[in-house]
């Protein structure tokens, strides 16, 4: 069932000398199977417009539609809507609370309702799928490193089985090993399950490499929604955002316009380079 | 959600209360109540919400946001007043069933309620004008004579403004952590109260856990810039008396001995007593 966002605002210390408005009419439709980025700078309304999707906040002004419902009205399940819509907060690890890791990931099934059993089981698939390492599912939270934490964390969220993954900077605070393998098991979530995701972030590389389709926010107001690749051509009011383009395509549309015949559409290093090696030596590798 | 809470809450605004040196703030809250109790009659009750009123529209805070600071209190407030009617012996005004309202518990009542009202509000005024900071600095130089006794002023201070500091920050992690597990299917609401205080459990833990975090680094980070408590300490920003502070004690003193002045005075005390009197005879 997708998500939509019918002109949805949001306005922080509405009743004070400074109101804040965090979301400006936003207008989305979020079907289900997509694999989607949010980028931003900081600021631009990222982690107040996930809060909308699984109804943590609901819109000053504007709707949310779920299966075809305001998720503001009196009587709609909002238990239900979180359990199809999971969301990973910034900094995830914050969560733990269990005295071990497989007890809080078993949290989440458990507050749906699933029987012992059944929960047991959602959190092995969970943390599973999250690839955390066998010989520590029984560990203390606290004897976890940064990276390990958030994968028991997400894993916590996927134990719920959710059909829109909603991860909020998941590799905030990771080095880049950690940060790719983040991201891989998330595309991999993606791949093998279907399962929509929803990945913000203020990376360009990250989304460049992984989403199918970008939503760049700006001061709280979508300033564009399409592919990377065509997003990516908005260079300079990108850059105008604080964001600017991966740096692999910056490069490749250097030396074009030095007139050497590089694809000034690439988007990851691998691209670049066997476009520059096609370029210069005028064969396909 | 938690947000509501007002205690250590500052109000950004520019106003001439913001601008005021907090020794003439905290100085003026304490004379205030004092004062509240120094009063015989309505007429110092009066001038002092006249005053109260004064400051408060100067500041330019709404008046929601102090009258907020009373809906914590409310019950208390409501208790205060139904005790006070009923208990309170004297000459009958109603009496139905087994109760008794006397003209003795009425005026003991409304004593009250203005009191607690104005003393709350008194001082949620100092904390909507005063940012946490300012506040300590501003006990810390006026509580300095207690320094003959050996109280530590300078580290209490620190104590202080680090622990004000926290307020908010704690707050915005609880409501953070709060959103996380509701986002896992917690539930804050329902159930009874064993229930309920059961759910808080995935809150508390990381909360305490963050709290700790946090303290370590704090003091780690003191450390590394070789605080070594608080004699000696020189200010960035010391605060210093200026015009406007005077003005301001001079208005709060002619405020103070004009209150306590009318309020006590015998004239007006024999005023209200003879129609009190009156309603009684009659
Ligand atoms: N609880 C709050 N109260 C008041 N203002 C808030 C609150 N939360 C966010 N804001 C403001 O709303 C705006 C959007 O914040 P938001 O957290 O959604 O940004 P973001 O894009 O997620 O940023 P980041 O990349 O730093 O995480 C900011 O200007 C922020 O200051
Ligand atoms: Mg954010």
């Amino acid at each position: 069932m997708p998500l939509i966002l019918d002109h949805v605002s949001q306005v922080y210390n509405a009743d004070t000398e400074t109101p804040v408005r965090a979301l400006d009419d936003v207008s989305l439709v979020l079907p289900e199977g997509q694999f989607i980025g949010i980028i931003g700078h900081t600021g631009s309304g990222k982690s107040t417009l996930v809060q909308h999707l699984n109804g943590l906040m609901l819109p000053t002004s504007g709707n949310v539609y779920y299966n075809g419902r305001d998720i503001a009205d009196k009587d709609f399940n909002k238990k239900e809507l979180r359990k199809h819509v999971g969301l990973v907060f910034q900094y995830p690890e914050h969560q733990l609370f269990e005295t071990d890791v497989f007890a809080d990931v078993c949290f989440g099934p458990k507050n749906m309702g699933l029987s012992k059993k059944e929960a047991e089981l959602a959190a092995f698939d969970a943390l599973r799928k999250v690839d955390f390492p066998n010989e520590l599912y029984y560990a203390s939270v606290f004897e976890l490193s940064g990276g390990q934490k958030r994968r028991a964390a997400i894993a916590g969220v996927l134990a719920m089985k959710p059909d829109f993954l909603v991860l909020d900077e998941p590799t905030a605070g990771l080095d880049p090993v950690g940060r790719y393998e983040i991201l891989d098991m998330v595309s991999a979530l993606h791949k093998e399950s279907g399962m929509t995701i929803i990945l913000v972030s203020h990376s360009m590389e990250d989304v460049a490499r992984y989403v199918e389709r970008v939503i760049v926010m700006d001061r709280g107001k979508v300033a564009f929604d399409d592919t990377p690749r065509e997003v990516f051509t908005h260079g300079e009011e990108l850059e105008a955002m604080g964001l600017g383009i991966p740096e692999s395509t910056r490069i490749a549309r250097m030396l074009k316009a030095k007139g050497i015949g590089v694809d000034p559409d690439v988007l990851t290093v691998t691209e670049a380079a066997d476009s520059i090696y096609a370029a210069v030596t005028g064969k396909d590798k | 959600m938690i947000r509501d809470i007002t205690i250590g809450q500052y109000y950004q605004t520019d106003s001439p209360i913001h601008r005021l040196d907090p020794r003439v703030k905290l100085l003026g809250t304490l004379l205030f109540i004092i004062t509240l109790f120094l009063y015989k009659n309505p007429a110092g009750y009066a001038a002092g919400a006249v005053f109260l009123l004064a400051v408060i529209k100067l500041s330019r805070v709404p008046l929601r946001f102090i009258t907020k600071g009373l809906k914590g209190i409310l019950i208390v407030l409501l208790l205060t007043v139904i005790i006070n009617l009923f208990l309170t012996p004297g000459t009958a005004l109603i009496s139905f069933w087994k109760f008794t309202i006397t003209y003795e518990g009425v005026g003991v009542a409304l004593t009250m309620l203005f009191r607690l009202t104005m003393l709350i509000m008194g001082s949620s005024i100092v904390t909507l004008t005063t940012t946490p900071n300012n506040l300590t600095d501003g006990l810390e130089k006026g509580l300095r004579f207690l320094k003959i006794f050996r109280v530590p002023v300078g580290d209490v201070a620190m104590m202080m403004s680090i622990a004000l500091r926290f307020i908010p920050i704690l707050m915005e992690e609880t409501d953070r952590i709060m959103k996380a597990q509701l986002a896992r299917g917690a539930d804050f609401e329902s159930g009874n109260i064993v229930k309920k205080a059961k759910a808080l459990v995935p809150v508390l833990v990381p909360l305490f856990v963050s709290a700790f975090r946090r303290a370590g680094d704090l003091a780690m980070a003191m450390e590394a810039r070789c605080y070594r408590g608080g004699d000696g300490r020189t200010k960035m920003k010391p605060l210093i008396y200026k015009k406007r502070d005077a003005i301001a004690y001079i208005i709060l003193f002619s405020f103070v001995i004009f209150s306590v002045w009318i309020g006590r005075w015998q004239v007006i005390n024999d005023f209200f007593n003879s129609l009190y009197l009156r309603y009684i005879i009659k």
